[in-house]
């Protein structure tokens, strides 16, 4: 009985390896190749590209430990990592409760149509649109004043703020989405149930609609976290002066400073830190899920 | 526990009529039924008696209490669904204590009720399992167990065993009626399954297009059907049109029906009479009639189901397929093509006004 089903196992994976091998060859090629070149990189003193002599090293790993400096700006980026996704939660998730359980038909549609804008646009475009509303004199600033009696100073430009707007725009959609597709899953007559048991609206939200769209809550949050914390776009751009993190930090090894070893190293540190972070996570929000 | 009076009671849903002008009293403890087909309404009705809805006129009032505008959390109810809606994050026990905890009952008086409700439906010892590992007859029982552990004053049922196969549904038939007994609860049952609701219930009402079309014990809307609906919904029942007489109906081809139950119509009037098909006597026209039989037809036999215990003969007799119900009593059985003679009496002859 217990080869007959190990055999039905073997058989399963053979007939699925045909759909399974072009995920995995491109994965192999696409990703697994590069990163383990960046892996070889972060262990050398110079890059071979430079045609400078070069020898194996851990100083680029040990460059994080001897500068308080890496470790203040990985914590920095970590509490932003932190920030826009709770944003990302407390925006996100009441959207897609109204999208899930709400509407219906064509104004789901078009409200869909709304939260998925963000993804078909430009990066580069959506920041800079965002500079133009948040700085001094900008859209923001004269529409508030505009329509207020007092005179008011907008000026959120270059601020930690910004930043945090401009990273929840660009990420808020995955929250939705994920969050929609677990709230749509929920049966109406789970929570109809709930009711009829004599749970306010809120009893049935805490206790009913909260645990049973945890998987998509923990989804959303894990495809937010870790992009915000090695992000570098949105802190250059909405963060000027103050918007230095650690991606930024990173992505100056590779573009200005040219110390790409330096640079392998410290986005392995993260990578290393983010999985622990979510090892630590997991059977926490398991359990709450 | 309470009695639920629903009284003139519609609800629109844009241009659609779902319930209109319902007016039904369901006494304190009883078994009541709503049957209809689909799109009757009688769910309408039900989730307006829940609280889930709200009527756009009319009153409803349970225990004396006007609920019409009260929340469903505020009304003190109980309800089974159709798919009967476990939370699947939770154990069994969790599921039956929900309405409690949410009441902020006590810990151990939770415990205590919780036991004592899956005891009542046979479930004592599963209240550590998930719903996802219980059979569907067990969900339905820990669907009942959660409704009613809250002591609601009424017990509302949608559909409950529309998801059971037949033998199942019949146990559960039983026990949802034992139980409702042993608490004695008022309870409200949905359902298009007519033989569940003549089974199960002291009263029905029969619903269709919004509109409560007869309402009373099963045995009186099966013996004496006041619509041709009501006649052929519940049961089977063959239906003769033509004009009243004055004691029953001739029909077009100038044959008389004399009925003894029914409306009481006078000459002329559009009326039809509906007879069950197992108080129809078949027989070959050579023996003697039973003297009371004095209905009669002759016809041809077009087809005969056996079903063991019985058998359903159809017959033709002037472009119409009349049906008749022979109990298996060893006797001769007719075959197909040959002519008969059909007899019943005026007492199980109702006539209808026609609409």
């Amino acid at each position: 009985m217990a080869a007959q089903s190990a055999t039905a196992t073997r058989s399963g994976l053979r007939s699925a390896l045909p759909l399974l091998a072009p995920a995995y060859l491109w994965l192999t090629v696409a990703i697994f190749l590069p990163l383990s070149a960046m892996v070889f990189f972060s262990f050398m003193t110079e890059l071979p590209l430079s045609g400078k002599p070069w020898a194996f090293t851990l100083g680029n790993y040990a460059a994080f430990f001897s500068q308080s400096l890496y470790l203040t700006l990985l914590l920095a980026s970590l509490r932003l990592g932190l920030e826009v996704t709770l944003w990302c939660v407390v925006i996100g998730y009441p959207a897609a409760y109204v999208l899930a359980k709400v509407l219906k038909g064509r104004s789901r549609e078009a409200i869909f149509l709304l939260v998925i804008l963000p993804f078909w646009s430009n990066g580069l475009v959506r920041i800079f649109s965002w500079a133009m509303v948040l700085r001094e004199g900008g859209i923001l600033d004269t529409a508030l004043n505009a329509v207020l009696p007092f005179k008011i100073n907008i000026d959120l430009m270059y601020s930690y703020p910004a930043v945090i707007i401009g990273l929840v725009h660009s990420y808020v959609p995955y929250m939705v989405l994920t969050c929609y597709l677990t709230l749509q899953a929920i049966d109406d007559s789970l929570i109809e149930a709930g009711r009829s048991l004599g749970a306010t609206r809120l009893q049935v939200l805490k206790r009913i609609i909260i645990p049973l769209s945890m998987p998509g809550l923990v989804a959303g949050a894990a495809l937010i976290f870790v992009p915000v914390v090695g992000s570098f776009m949105e802190p250059r751009i909405l963060g000027g002066r103050t918007g230095t993190f650690y991606g930024t930090v990173i992505e100056d090894q590779f573009v200005a400073v040219f110390n790409w070893p330096l640079g392998a190293a410290l986005s392995f540190i993260l990578l290393a830190v983010v999985l622990v972070i979510l090892a630590v996570a997991s059977p926490v929000l398991r359990r709450a899920a | 526990m309470a009695g639920v009076q629903v009284s003139n009671v519609s609800r629109n849903f844009g241009a659609h009529k779902a319930l209109d002008d319902v007016s039904i009293d369901f006494a304190d403890g009883g078994f009541y039924a709503l049957l209809g087909p689909s799109g009757s309404g009688k769910t309408t009705l039900l989730r307006q008696i829940a609280g889930f809805d709200f009527p756009d006129s009319g009153r409803i009032s349970i225990g004396g209490e006007s609920v019409e505008r009260v929340p469903v959390e505020k009304r003190r109810i109980g309800m089974v669904f159709q798919n009967y809606a476990l939370f699947p994050n939770m154990s069994v026990a969790d599921n039956v204590a929900f309405g409690l905890s949410v009441r902020g009952e006590p810990k151990a008086t939770i415990a205590s009720e919780v036991q004592r409700a899956l005891d009542l439906v046979q479930l004592g010892k599963l209240g550590g399992r998930r719903p996802h590992q219980l059979s569907g007859g067990q969900r339905q029982r820990v669907a009942l167990a959660r409704a009613i552990v809250t002591k609601p004053r009424v017990l509302l049922l949608d559909e409950p065993l529309g998801a059971l196969d037949k033998a199942l549904r019949v146990d559960m038939q039983i026990e949802l009626k034992r139980i409702q007994r042993e608490i004695g609860i008022t309870t409200i049952f949905v359902t298009h399954d007519q033989e569940e609701a003549l089974t199960m219930s002291d009263r029905i009402g029969i619903l269709r297009d919004g509109r409560l079309v007869q309402e009373g014990p099963p045995e009186e809307i099966y013996d004496r059907p006041q619509s041709e609906f009501a006649a052929t919904f519940l049961g089977d029942a063959n239906i003769f049109r033509g004009d009243a007489t004055g004691n029953g109906i001739k029909l077009p081809d100038g044959t008389e029906i004399s009925a003894g139950a029914g409306a009481k119509l006078a000459a002329g009037a559009k009326a039809s009479c509906a007879v069950r098909p197992e108080r129809i006597q078949i027989s070959t026209g050579t023996g003697r009639l039973e003297s009371a039989n004095a209905n009669s037809l002759k016809g041809q036999v077009s087809k005969r189901i056996f079903a063991g215990n019985n058998s359903t003969y159809f017959v033709e007799r002037a472009g119409q397929t009349l049906k008749v119900i022979v109990q298996n009593t060893g006797a001769d059985r007719l075959a197909e093509g040959q002519p008969v003679m059909l007899s019943w009496s005026p007492e199980s002859t109702v006539l209808i006004a026609a609409v």
